[in-house]
């Protein structure tokens, strides 16, 4: 088939580009997890610079001992069009949770524990929070060991130095 | 087969090809593989080896029988070049590279 608009003589001017984002994952909940990752490894495979900055709820996603186990937050979220009362019954975050996992598996999204072993692969950094690591009273021990370091927020602002921050 | 909007013509290896302004093939049928060279250079990788020939050849023949490239991860699972890898060999993302030096169009995938 033939080339539909007569293609240019000369190469384009460059276009803007991103080099370098760092991503911060506050949540602990599997939907609260998964927006970053995606961020991050997206980043990687444009070939951006990419980190990963694990804060609060979101060291759940990096720490050894609940990161195969990240659940659906069933209470509180209006887009699940489920009355809250339901969503707080036993067994409710499990099995959505088991459901939304199906489908992401279907859409061939990775596993979290999976998905953090390819981003750290791809060369992006992931490093905890130290004042949410003080406060939950967590070691390098307890994290998987993709984590790098624990890092404090002035630490956090040069790694991210130069590039965009997005928070998630 | 492609459909084209926009792009520009360059020469690779002495033949005239259509490309798109990220410098995609629009017309994969125009790519041979004596142009691989060239293109590699254009993309900053002064020496190919075989685990980069293996890397192309598979993004393009993923490209024939699915219709698009593959993303990293598939690369990662199916061309036998691990995900850790494939970032030292195609620093800048092993997929969009490889796609732009296979001659292919960028793969489309959000994972």
């Amino acid at each position: 088939m033939a080339i539909a608009t007569e293609p240019r003589a000369e190469a384009p001017a460059r276009k803007e580009t991103i080099e370098k984002v760092s991503i911060i994952i506050s949540q602990g909940s599997l939907l609260g997890a998964y927006p970053g990752l995606i961020m991050a490894n997206g980043a990687r495979a444009e070939g951006i610079e990419a980190n990963l900055f694990f804060t609060f709820f979101g060291l759940d996603v990096v720490t050894k001992k609940r990161y195969e186990h990240l659940k659906v937050a069933t209470v509180g979220n209006p887009s699940l069009h489920l009355p809250t009362m339901v969503g707080g019954l036993p067994g409710i975050s499990a099995a959505l949770t088991r459901y939304m996992t199906h489908k992401m598996g279907q859409i061939d999204v990775p596993t979290i524990p999976d998905f953090l072993e390819l981003i750290s692969d791809t060369g992006c950094g992931l490093y905890a929070c130290k004042m949410s690591v003080d406060m939950f009273g967590l070691t390098m021990e307890d994290f998987i060991p993709q984590v790098q370091e624990i890092i404090t927020v002035g630490e956090f602002y040069e790694k991210a130095a130069g590039g965009q921050i997005i928070f998630t | 087969m492609s459909i084209a909007v926009g792009g520009y013509q360059k020469t690779v290896a002495g033949v005239t090809v259509d490309v798109n302004d990220e410098g995609f093939f629009l017309a994969p049928e125009q790519w041979t593989e004596a142009m691989v060279p060239e293109l590699a250079r254009d993309e900053g990788i002064a020496e190919l080896t075989d685990r980069h020939w293996q890397v192309i050849r598979f993004m393009r023949k993923e490209f024939f029988e699915k219709g698009t490239g593959p993303t990293v991860r598939v690369l990662g699972v199916a061309s036998g070049v691990p995900v850790k890898e494939l970032y030292q060999l195609f620093p800048k993302g092993p997929a969009k590279v490889a796609a732009r030096i296979a001659g292919i169009p960028k793969p489309r995938g959000c994972i």
